[in-house]
């Protein structure tokens, strides 16, 4: 039974984070029906920017703690960058293009970041520095630690503050305007580029957290741990319905707990044959079959055809 | 007047003849003036022309028929596994080639009707991350299938695979026939190209037949196409079989001349290079997807070979390693064709013509 709850908590950790980097790809796509495949390198470069601030910060004696959040402090300005810089300038002259052009833009631009990532900081694994001791507490039998409780607090507040931000703003009532119908936003005086680009930059800007959150989890970052995550996350993002906010935190949630539960017991359930290698099918599995039977994902409306 | 129009339809079928000769002249030429550089670019050239095969594969999946695929490396490595199984020691089987090819392409149709059936419902996005999860579910299988039986010998790969042979004709060792060398790569290059001469003329011929435009009918609209009295559904499983299915056979081809496969080469960054190719080049254009495949196979390549030279001619040291500098130069190449050609670098007409109403 402990393993059961252990399990959970894991899932649900890995799930806060999934759905965070998930509420990228999915508002982006929600206002401009683009999937946005160089989402999960901006998370990334989150990680590898908080790992070149706390390598520099760490001598100087300062609180961890303080450390960790300078470090995201520097990576949050930098992730919003590229994502003001990727959409100003790659995405937004392909507005109106055929639907894959900017897919294969977005590819083109994730083999950039990657490379450009892999020139400044090795092209080898880098151990995240894990400054804040971890600690860890007994919860019914398992274990949390701190780092564990951070991201699953860290990821609610986040996640709540952006529900508040999209349905309680001004802002955020552009946004979904914009995402209904571009053109009658324009007419109510809606500056849709504008809000296209706030959208990245908000996607981009928890990108970079989920970046730290990730790397100090694992304790690992390297210049290809975008593109597995945001694998993970995109599917989670469809998973949920892609183009809906709720349906994407749902999704995260849903595929960390899948992928935890899968690893821990796909082995007694198959009688060992399958071992927990084929977490990542398992994870597919659960996705197809959730589109088979639902095809506009959990939460999804169905939309004629947009394309 | 009518001896004018005759003597120019003579000139222009001289012409036309005389550009088919010189195409199959520098076709025939090629490898030998290759192989003087270096036989290495004729194994390039070699798998650039299965690139070509795969990206004419896709484009029938996602230019005729409009159904997004980030999978397809899978019906690759399904067609290289297949040839792999049947001819090489490690199940101990060496059936011929002209067996194995067709075996391969009818594995991979079954493994493409296999993902269509479940995706027929779906549309656009949701179909993409549907078919890329399979490519990623076929791949760990790939890795995995060594226990509790060992069939694809896991992450090590199949080794020694048989080379093609014809007769007493062995594709994999140099012979010498009046003063030239054949080497194997050169042999293969010519197999190829017979083969791709093939697969042309098939996808041109299936693009104006009826199967072709009834892809296109539901492409363009799939409600509407039914109402013209279209099977949708065997359509688009018809599109996902064929597609696979040249897949297949590339990936056969792919195994007898590597002679080794593994889980290794049949990752996702695949599936994405092959879509790069059909949609830089032009989606649903023939020859468009041609030239998609020819240039990302070979641009690459190049850059490999010259990148780290000319950093020691100008600088006199490596500055970046040459690798960075390649995939760098390759990443701004896709968004600036994308930027400036969003239709890709050769259109098919038709989404030329909608291209230019879009404008206002």
């Amino acid at each position: 039974m402990d393993i059961f709850i252990q399990q959970i908590i894991n899932g649900l950790t890995l799930g806060a984070v999934y759905a965070v980097v998930a509420l990228g790809y999915t508002m982006v796509y929600g206002i401009i029906q683009l999937i946005n495949f160089a989402h999960g390198e901006v998370v990334m470069i989150g990680a590898m920017v908080a790992f070149s601030v706390i390598g520099a910060l760490a001598p100087s004696g300062l609180p961890p703690g303080v450390v960790v959040l300078a470090a995201t402090g520097c990576a949050i300005p930098a992730c919003m960058l590229i994502g003001y810089a990727m959409e100003r300038l790659a995405y937004r002259p392909l507005r109106g293009a055929p639907r894959l052009a900017p897919l294969i833009t977005a590819i083109g631009i994730s083999i950039i970041l990657q490379h450009v990532a892999m020139m400044i900081w090795s092209r080898n694994p880098l151990a995240f520095p894990q400054i804040i001791k971890a600690q860890s507490y007994d919860l019914a039998g398992a274990t949390i630690t701190n780092v564990q409780i951070a991201i699953l607090a860290i990821s609610v507040a986040m996640m709540a503050g952006l529900v508040a931000l999209v349905y309680r703003t001004k802002l955020g009532t552009a946004m979904r305007a914009t995402a209904q119908n571009p053109q009658i936003a324009g007419l109510m005086g809606v500056d849709a580029n504008r809000v296209i680009a706030f959208t990245f930059v908000i996607g981009a800007a928890l990108a970079a957290v989920a970046g730290v959150m990730v790397a100090s989890y694992y304790g690992i970052a390297h210049y290809t741990m975008g593109s597995q995550l945001g694998l993970k996350a995109f599917c989670a993002a469809v998973l949920g319905g892609i183009g809906n906010i709720p349906g994407a935190m749902l999704g995260g949630v849903l595929l960390g707990l899948v992928e935890a539960l899968g690893a821990g017991y796909i082995g007694d359930l198959t009688g060992n044959v399958f071992g927990s290698n084929y977490q990542d099918v398992f994870a597919f599995m659960v996705l197809i079959a959730v589109l088979v039977l639902r095809p506009s994902g959990l939460l999804g409306e169905r939309v004629g055809d947009r394309t | 007047m009518i001896g004018q129009v005759i003597d120019r339809l003579k000139s222009e079928r001289a012409l036309l003849w005389g550009g088919v000769a010189l195409v199959a002249f520098t076709l025939l030429a090629l490898p030998f003036a290759l192989a003087s550089v270096g036989t290495t670019w004729v194994r390039i050239t070699n798998l650039a022309i299965l690139f070509v095969f795969l990206a004419l594969g896709l484009n029938i999946v996602v230019g005729f028929a409009g159904l997004l695929d980030l999978g397809y490396v899978a019906f690759y490595a399904v067609g290289a596994y297949v040839y792999a199984l049947l001819a090489s020691p490690h199940f101990n089987l060496h059936w011929p080639f002209w067996v194995i090819l067709p075996i391969g392409a009818a594995v991979a149709a079954l493994f493409g009707v296999l993902l269509g059936v479940p995706t027929l419902k779906l549309r656009g996005d949701y179909l993409a991350i549907v078919t890329l999860g399979f490519g990623e579910i076929v791949r760990i299988f790939l890795n995995n299938l060594s226990q509790p039986v060992n069939i694809t010998n896991g992450p090590q790969g199949i080794a020694r695979i048989d080379p093609f042979t014809l007769g007493g004709l062995d594709f994999s060792r140099t012979e010498t026939y009046s003063g030239l060398v054949f080497s194997g790569p050169i042999k293969y290059y010519y197999l190829l190209i017979l083969v791709l001469l093939a697969v042309i003329f098939i996808n041109v011929r299936l693009q104006n037949s009826r199967i072709g435009r009834a892809w296109e009918a539901v492409r363009e609209d799939e409600v509407a196409a039914r109402a013209m009295g279209i099977d949708t559904r065997n359509i688009k499983l018809l599109a996902f079989a064929m597609g696979a299915s040249f897949g297949g056979v590339a990936g056969g081809m792919f195994s007898a001349i590597q002679g080794f496969v593994s889980p290794e080469s049949f990752v996702l960054v695949e599936s994405i290079m092959v879509l790069s190719m059909v949609v830089l080049g032009g989606m649903g254009n023939i020859w468009g997807v041609i030239l998609g495949a020819v240039l990302l196979s070979f641009v690459p390549e190049i850059l490999r070979f010259t990148v780290g030279p000319v950093q020691m001619q100008l600088f006199g040291r490596m500055i970046v390693e040459p690798e960075v500098i390649r995939m760098l130069i390759f990443g701004f190449a896709l968004v600036l064709v994308m930027a400036f050609r969003p239709g890709g670098l050769w259109p098919s007409p038709v989404r030329r013509r909608e291209l230019a109403e879009r404008r206002p």
